[in-house]
């Protein structure tokens, strides 16, 4: 019986079935649980852009969700910066990135971007009366190694940056990946992203810069890490000029000045 | 019971598997510039090679030696997905860290060598204790490298600031070459070194 082809076919079949039915029963198992994980990190990531969470900082489940419940996600229309008919909760910007029929090659640009999402999932933080406090935009673009994903902050003025963070990126550890260092996260605070004629002039230099009232516009390199320096100005600079964010930030300006 | 302790104990330092049969090195560089990312791994790695041994064991009598090989990586394939399924359940920050490695401990030689050369001719409970030795082995060299690694490169030993950095008012400047790919070799050379010194009967014959 063993070693004839019929016994091999059968004990092949065997082994896989057993060995599909653990593998399936434990993705479908886990799989709630790992959704949580996902939603959970980037609320989080939402929070440390909005100063609303310290990097690093260790919080529970409940923490994340109290503090995030203030904050209201919107899917907007990037191109007329009206606020979309969708679900935020079922809006997923990569795959709508990465949907033909929900995006659009990108517009010459220094980030690396090949095709934008139309659409956009936005986080608007407002107070009691309904104005803004402050909104938390996603960016992304290419750094050394790979797209870099992240949150940039804007105050309600939509001038001055509250805070920056990646939450995914392949830059190398110790250079590039520095974006995740707390310090130099805490060196956007206060730093205005547009030039007087209303174009994002914000940069990050190779040395030092000054501090945000002296030297507005500019933020420190990473040190060995120019690519990823780069990516960084490069990425802000295109989602908030016009083919980015432009005509949503706008949209917001026009509510608040009435 | 010399035997069971010599199963356990001898992947350690006699034959180490990263050490001894240079095994295993593609997660080592990868996955070392960190203590807990590093221990994470390790512990996958442990789990992973303990069952893994023990199914084949539990199977060796059964399996076609015509498929034997496929049948071992179905096996190891399953239980590598299983664990990277937990690890993104319960420990999502640092499996965002490992991405792809621990998928990758499908191809880590050392468990697939293990299968093959160990459990596939010895019993269950057996395999199961050379499973975990190979996995201390696998995972003590990384632990070391990490150590190394982390403290000079970053100046932290698990997150934690253990040297004060000079960019925030301390007098460490940390080492660049430390977090790259290539202090894991020069580091596992060292180990290599010094264990054959320690060692001598692993020295290869000329």
């Amino acid at each position: 019986m063993q070693g004839s082809v019929f016994y091999n076919l059968i004990f092949a079949a065997l082994v896989c079935v057993a060995c599909a039915v653990v593998v399936s029963s434990s993705a479908v198992a886990l799989r709630e649980r790992q959704a949580v994980n996902r939603t959970l990190d980037m609320q989080r990531n939402v929070l440390v852009a909005a100063g609303l969470a310290a990097p690093g900082e260790a919080l529970e489940a409940g923490e994340i969700e109290a503090r995030f419940a203030p904050i209201r996600q919107v899917v907007i229309d990037r191109e007329t910066g009206a606020a979309a008919d969708v679900d935020p909760a079922g809006f997923d910007p990569r795959a709508a990135a990465a949907d033909p029929g929900a995006s659009r090659p990108a517009p010459p640009n220094d980030a690396g971007l090949q095709r934008v999402a139309d659409r956009a999932l936005v986080y608007e933080l407002r107070g009691e009366a309904g104005e803004l406090d402050l909104v938390v935009l996603p960016v992304h673009g290419l750094g050394l190694w790979g797209i870099l994903y992240g949150f940039v902050a804007l105050d309600a003025d939509l001038q001055t940056i509250r805070g920056l963070t990646y939450y995914e990126h392949k830059e190398t550890p110790g250079l590039g990946g520095e974006v995740d260092n707390p310090r130099w996260k805490g060196l956007w605070n206060g730093r205005k992203a547009f030039g007087p004629g209303g174009a994002p002039v914000i940069e990050v230099i190779k040395g030092a810069a000054g501090p945000p009232a002296d030297d507005p516009h500019r933020v420190d390199g990473l040190a060995g890490a120019t690519m990823t320096s780069r990516g960084v100005t490069n990425m802000l600079r295109f989602w908030l000029a016009g083919q980015g964010f432009g005509p949503y930030l706008e949209t917001l300006r026009a509510r608040r000045d009435g | 019971m010399a035997k069971t302790r010599d199963a356990l104990l001898d992947p350690l330092f006699n034959n180490n598997p990263i050490a001894l049969q240079v095994l295993g090195i593609c997660s080592a560089l990868a996955v070392t510039t960190r203590m807990d990312t590093a221990l994470v791994m390790s512990a996958a790695v442990v789990v992973v090679t303990m069952s893994s041994n023990f199914f084949v064991s539990a199977l060796r009598n059964h399996i076609p030696t015509s498929i034997r090989i496929i049948v071992q990586l179905t096996i190891i394939a399953s239980l590598v997905i299983v664990v990277d399924q937990v690890l993104k359940a319960y420990l999502f920050e640092l499996s965002k860290q490992l991405t792809v490695f621990v998928g990758l401990i499908i191809t880590n030689c050392i468990i697939m060598g293990r299968a093959e050369a160990y459990a596939m001719q010895n019993p269950p409970g057996m395999s199961l204790i050379d499973g975990l030795g190979n996995g201390l082995g696998y995972g003590a060299v990384l632990m070391l490298t990490a150590f190394v690694r982390e403290l000079l490169g970053s100046g932290t030993l698990f997150g934690a600031a253990v040297l004060p950095l000079a960019a925030e008012a301390g007098w460490y400047t940390p080492n660049g070459l430390m977090v790259l790919s290539p202090a894991a070799f020069f580091i596992i050379g060292f180990l290599i070194w010094a264990l054959r010194s320690w060692k001598r009967d692993q020295v290869e014959a000329e």
